[in-house]
């Protein structure tokens, strides 16, 4: 079935078997393999992405049910020359991760939160990335990544520093 | 925590693997698009026993996409059996089975087809007939004689019964003053990795090699590959920089990677098998010990504890492979940190009809640890002691190091006492009780829980010839290269796969200590098995010790030879000049730099010293510190060094609704010299996480006909962010006096005493009662209905 | 866990989306798919085509009327959350949305789709219970069918929903002007987990302070989400003792269920602590209303 993806901003018009999900139409039909699989039944979150800047499962959206949609993924957080984005940056300060899998996930948890609350308290942080299960870090220097990122999203100079994803 | 003589280990480095994790930039498994590559679903079987009298693949083959059927008949006839820790040569195992099925989702076939999900629409058309079996799912059930063996040619369901006796056990429990026996049950759990196993093979038949990409942690997996297809060891290439999404010890697909290394020489095309959800759950062969403690413990009425009798039988599940060890390891710390004259142990692992267990965070030690921190609070609650005072009194004290234990094992270092100390007074112990009072004066059950326990760490593998006597290992070496190129870059090399550990960190920090360069001007890279120097992998908390003793003596070899070189040029004796931060300098005040070195190491062989090699490189293979020893009379020296960890937790629930909540949770922490302070902090709040899970979520549980019922993580419950709470961590520091920088393990920490102390929390929260629950994981409703019952009864 | 094949449409209207139900036995709705996926994805569903009615403008929408607040059912179960509709008019409901699942999967799943899917822990279908609100199905005609929730709630993830016709809204009373107070309180290994049990609870108190109305239901430990009687609270002052009592007799019959999580008689004790915190909770909050 045809369909129209816009992912990071670039809109690909590609040809899906409907019982594909989105998480695999990521994967192996465009190569963004930041995006993983864990549970593929909708509970690890390790294959969260932003939809229209929610925080989304991809394994429960069909690639056929995207078309349209404004999708982002971790790949589309910075232009891939080395730098980081100010929640990428935090979650390296703190340690906000180990194996790295659940990470891409957390990370656009994180977006999706400061997206709509600038000043997340600890509970406001735990709770939006209850649907993200880790099991490398006890989740308390994730907690810590999101408060920094936070943080230095209101305390930043740069234009546009609070609109991460664009 | 900075040493001053110290410019990089121990100060609060970034992790240099998280730049490329945050970006999702990883390479894992799955990651990898190899052209050509077909893919596997499993046939899984439905029947926890059955004969299998005939698999009918007709229909399958002749779907869409499909390339081919495996059968475990056909396998078997190409492969070895897969490596059988114990001395049980009829217990056989191969990828997919032969003739019998012996546990529900058990791989009977696999089909190979160009996509995924065409294999699994063809997995669905292989017919599979069978005649059920009589099955048996306990432990105990499994011992009694009439019990269906699931091995028939092994004889019994018994893979080991062992009994250990140190010291004088018999005269000890007839000399105590009081004794008293317990059970408790560790249920059946995993460290569950968010990345499932995964594994492509590909066959070079024109050089022929195997190349191998897996999630993989195991030692010696290439060697196995090797043995398992009866190819030269040199004939198959693991490549080890693929990152592995969390193990914590499970990661051992070694069933699955000669499945499709079978397949990919069969097939001549590259073959990958990524395992669903389902498959890993149901039989990924990755769940963890199932273990019923029995214990018997002599004591005096003043709390000292003279001797235990401790039997501990496990459910191995279907097979045995590399599981009943973790049986052994906990010998090492049998009576862990306390002064216990004598000991009996009785390690018991038997076969049924579950899912084959693996290798988890600790290798056994965790459910001993709170087996005998159960005790401890159990003879506490018995004397009517407080459970500290108790405990100080058996603590082994700090002048007593090094202590030789009655299993054999001598412990390098440590203060027991000032880590318990700070701890109470970090979290304002008398404040904390007042609290739990309080609590239960609201109507609340309100407990505190403490645990003590050790981390055995170091990685050696004493325990294989100690339960098996046709082992011989006495080595367990880790192997690195460090490398001065000829632009000055120094590169550092790490043979094996990590999974989250930050090797690389820890491999740059220890060579950039003993060079005196920073460490993010360090490169780290992994090469291929065939590459790469001997090594046993990340398993054991054994890295910050083997992998970074090896890195920094090879270094510190390199540094030799700067010396050399630069005391040659100055035409001085090499002790008479000094290094710093890779500058040679003289008495006299005269130096030789950094590139004028490296310009004669690569060079210059006229200007190098006579007898040197020209090049600067340098390897090292490090041998476990202690581990040299085979056992005699069941003694032996396990692992070199032992990290100490005292928990302190709050809980508090409604006796009705009963979900333990912490309310505080403190671990005191000393691992020695911490080599990076981030990694070891997310070691310990992750291990606490994990046995967070493991005390109150995590089981899997079967049903009475053998279903496993916990398949999917809608009922397998992994903590989230709101179970897991703030955890403070008080840090001491008793460094080993056997590794490089005093350094000691950590991977397990947090995990090895959190179950112990949340079950402690939920018990004291229980006394007003006068009840116990005795399993893990403790269930809400088994809770409220244990204080039900209590009400009704009084 | 790769589905099996399928095809996939996305009408327009309902009329067409109704029109290709009625003509398939295997064709199944797709709303948010917060369950259906996972369910597909186990192979536990086999449709034969996915009819995705998510783009049908007219099952979308919290709509105000005189005395109703109607969602339409494809409405997002986040921007339920988010409605201030919702909040003022239908609190019971604004309360229980925190409960539904997580952020993620509250972003597509919809409100009647967690209807329709019938899970007995589910939250909102336990708050339609309790207020008795209407479930209403259209078909290819245009037709319209309403069900109150006693009778389209009759199993485990079983409905009466009519064949060929589509859950098309839901709809709720407004709140009055007297004091109106909400508790709802759940259960469960994890704050996110299908609830063991969970209570619903809904008070009106006369400007005297005593109780006009109670309401409460109880979910998740039975087949269905059931309403309970405690019309005796009205009259009282809704103390600590009337509630205990009042919620003592009216669970003295609840049937509750064993499974691998918990014990039917764990269910039961639950079940009447929760109902007696969120009638607790939900006369605190008439009172803080009442001032």
């Amino acid at each position: 079935m045809k369909t129209e993806l816009t992912v990071n901003g670039r809109t690909h018009v590609v040809e899906i078997e409907p019982r594909t999900t989105l998480l695999d139409v990521l994967r192996d039909g465009l190569g963004l393999t930041a995006t993983h699989a864990g549970c593929e039944h909708g509970v690890c979150g390790a294959c969260t992405v932003l939809v229209d800047g929610e925080a989304v499962r991809s394994c429960l959206i069909l690639g056929v049910q995207a078309d349209g949609l404004d999708i982002r993924t971790v790949e589309g957080l910075t232009s891939g020359d080395g730098t980081l984005d100010i929640v990428q940056d935090a979650f390296c300060e703190t340690h906000g991760l180990q194996c790295g899998y659940c990470t891409s996930g957390m990370i656009l948890a994180a977006h999706a939160l400061l997206r709509v609350n600038a000043t997340p308290d600890e509970e406001d942080i735990r709770e939006a990335i209850s649907g993200n299960i880790c099991r490398c870090t006890g989740y308390q220097q994730i907690v810590e990544a999101i408060a920094l990122a936070a943080e230095r999203m209101r305390t930043s100079n740069v234009l546009g520093a609070g609109e991460v994803v664009k | 925590m900075t040493d001053p003589g110290r410019r990089f280990v121990s100060t609060n480095r970034r992790v240099r693997e998280d730049r490329r994790f945050v970006a999702g930039a990883g390479r894992y498994v799955a990651d990898l698009d190899i052209p050509g590559t077909l893919h596997v679903a499993l046939v899984a079987s439905t029947a926890p026993a059955a004969k299998i009298l005939g698999i009918d693949t007709t229909e399958a083959l002749a779907m869409e996409g499909v390339v081919d059927v495996l059968t475990g008949e056909e396998l078997s006839a190409g492969v070895a059996p897969l490596m059988n820790g114990l001395d049980t040569p009829r217990v056989r195992r191969f990828p997919l089975t032969v003739g019998q099925i012996r546990y529900a989702g058990e791989w009977v076939a696999a089909v190979v087809a160009t996509s995924r999900a065409l294999a699994e629409d063809a997995a669905e058309k292989v017919r599979v007939r069978t005649e059920p079996l009589p099955f048996v799912i306990d432990a105990e059930t499994a011992l009694g004689p009439d019990a269906p063996p699931v091995h028939p040619e092994h004889g019994s369901n018994l893979l080991l019964d062992k009994t250990f006796d140190w010291g004088p056990v018999a005269d000890d429990f007839a000399a105590a003053e009081d004794r008293l026996s317990l059970r408790v049950t560790w249920g059946r759990n995993a460290t569950v990795p968010i990345e499932t196993f995964g594994v492509i093979a590909r066959w070079n038949p024109w050089d022929e090699m195997l190349d191998v990409w897996a999630s993989i942690q195991m030692p010696k997996y290439a060697d196995q590959i090797a043995r398992a297809l009866k190819l030269p060891g040199n004939a198959v290439r693991v490549h080890y920089d693929v990152d592995v999404g969390g193990s914590y010890g499970v990661k051992r697909g070694i069933k699955h990677t000669v499945l499709v290394s079978y397949l990919a020489r069969k097939l001549g095309r590259p073959v990958r098998l990524i395992e669903d959800r389902l498959e890993n759950m149901r039989a990924g062969d990755a769940q963890g010990p199932e273990r019923i403690f029995d214990i018997d413990v002599a004591f005096d009425r003043d709390g000292t504890v003279r001797s235990m009798k401790m039997r501990a039988l496990d459910n191995a599940g279907a097979y045995a492979g590399r599981a009943p060890f973790q049986l052994g390891k906990p010998i090492g710390a049998i009576v862990g940190p306390y002064r216990i004259g004598s000991v009996q142990y009785r390690a018991m692992s038997v076969t049924t009809n579950k899912a084959v267990q693996e290798a988890v965070r600790g290798f056994g030690q965790a459910p001993t640890n709170y087996a005998i921190e159960t005790m401890m609070d159990r003879i506490a609650a018995h004397l009517g002691m407080d459970r500290l005072e108790l405990r100080r009194r058996n603590l082994i004290r700090a002048d007593e190091f090094p202590y030789t234990i009655p299993s054999g094992s001598t412990y390098d270092s440590g203060d027991y006492h000032t880590v318990i100390d700070k701890v109470l007074a970090h979290a304002d112990y008398a404040a904390l009780t007042a609290e739990r009072d309080r609590l239960r004066a609201e109507g609340l059950c309100a407990g505190i829980g403490i645990a003590a326990c050790l981390e055995p760490s170091g990685g050696n593998s004493s325990f294989e010839p100690l339960l098996n006597e046709n082992n011989r290992t006495s080595t367990w070496m880790e192997g690195s290269r460090v490398i001065i190129d000829a632009l000055g870059g120094v590169t550092v090399t790490i043979h094996t796969t990590s999974s989250g550990q930050g090797h690389e960190t820890l491999a740059a920090t220890v060579v950039g200590e003993e060079l005196g360069i920073d460490p993010d001007r360090i490169r780290v890279t992994r090469p291929d098995s065939l590459s790469s120097l001997p090594g046993n992998s990340p398993v054991g908390s054994r890295m910050a010790i083997m992998l970074g003793g090896a890195a920094a003596r090879a270094a510190r070899d390199l540094k030799r030879q700067l010396v050399a070189i630069g005391a040659h040029a100055m035409g001085i004796d090499p002790s008479e000049a000094s290094y710093e931060a890779g500058t040679i300098t003289a008495p006299d005040g005269r130096a030789v730099g950094w590139d004028e070195l490296v310009d004669i190491g690569h060079r210059r062989f006229h200007d190098l010293p006579p007898g040197t090699n020209p090049g600067l490189a340098a390897s090292f293979i490090q041998q476990v510190p202690t581990g040299v020893a085979l056992p005699e009379d069941g003694k032996v020296q396990m692992y070199p060094c032992y990290s100490f960890e005292f928990h302190l937790v709050l809980m508090a629930f409604d006796p009705v609704l009963a979900k333990p909540e912490i309310r505080r949770y403190v671990i005191g922490h000393d691992c020695g010299t911490v080599i990076n302070p981030h990694i070891v902090r997310g070691m310990t709040l992750g291990g606490i996480a994990h046995g967070i899970g493991a005390a109150l979520l995590e089981e899997f549980t079967y049903d009475d006909g053998g279903q496993l019922m916990t398949q999917s993580f809608l009922d397998y419950l992994m903590p989230s962010s709101h179970e897991v709470p703030s955890v403070e961590i008080v840090h001491h520091c008793t460094p080993s006096p056997l590794t490089e920088f005093g350094q000691k393990g950590s991977g397990e920490s947090g995990y090895l005493g959190a179950p112990a102390a949340i079950s402690g929390a939920v018990q004291d929260a229980l006394s007003p009662w006068g009840v116990t629950v005795d399993k893990l994981p403790l269930r809400m409703s088994t809770i409220s209905d244990t204080i039900a019952d209590a009400e009704t009864a009084a | 866990m790769k589905p099996v094949q399928f095809d996939y449409v996305r009408p327009r209207t309902v009329e067409d989306a109704c029109g290709i139900l009625a003509g398939d036995m295997d064709a199944r709705v797709l709303a948010g798919g917060q369950t259906l996926v996972p369910m597909l994805a186990m192979r536990l569903s086999r449709p034969s085509v996915l009819v995705d009615i998510t783009r049908i403008e007219a099952l979308r929408g919290i709509t105000l009327t005189d005395d109703t607040v109607e969602i339409g059912a494809v409405t997002r179960q986040a921007a339920a959350l988010a409605s201030e509709v919702i909040r003022d008019e239908v609190p019971l409901l604004a309360k229980a949305l925190r409960h539904v699942g997580h952020p993620p999967t509250r972003s597509r799943g919809t409100v009647g789709g967690s209807v329709a899917h019938g899970d007995p822990s589910a939250e909102i279908p336990l708050v339609m219970t309790v207020l008795g609100a209407g479930i209403v199905f259209t078909d290819d005609d245009g037709e319209e069918e309403a069900f109150e929730p006693a009778d389209f709630f009759i199993g485990p993830m079983l409905t009466s929903a009519p064949m060929g016709g589509l859950l098309s809204r839901l709809v709720f009373s407004r709140r009055g002007s007297a004091p109106t107070g909400t508790g709802f309180r759940e259960i469960a290994s994890r704050r996110s987990d299908y609830a063991f049990a969970s209570a619903g609870a809904q008070v009106v108190l006369k400007a005297d302070g005593t109780c006009a109305e109670a309401l409460l239901g109880i979910g998740s430990v039975g087949d269905t989400p059931v309403a309970v009687d405690v019309a005796g609270l009205s009259g009282t002052r809704l103390t600590d003792r009337d509630i205990r009592g009042a919620v003592a007799e009216a669970l003295e019959d609840l049937e509750t269920v064993d499974d691998l999580h918990a014990t039917a008689r764990y269910r039961k004790r639950a079940a009447a602590r929760l109902a007696e915190l969120a009638l607790t909770e939900a006369r605190d909050d008439a009172l803080e209303q009442a001032g």
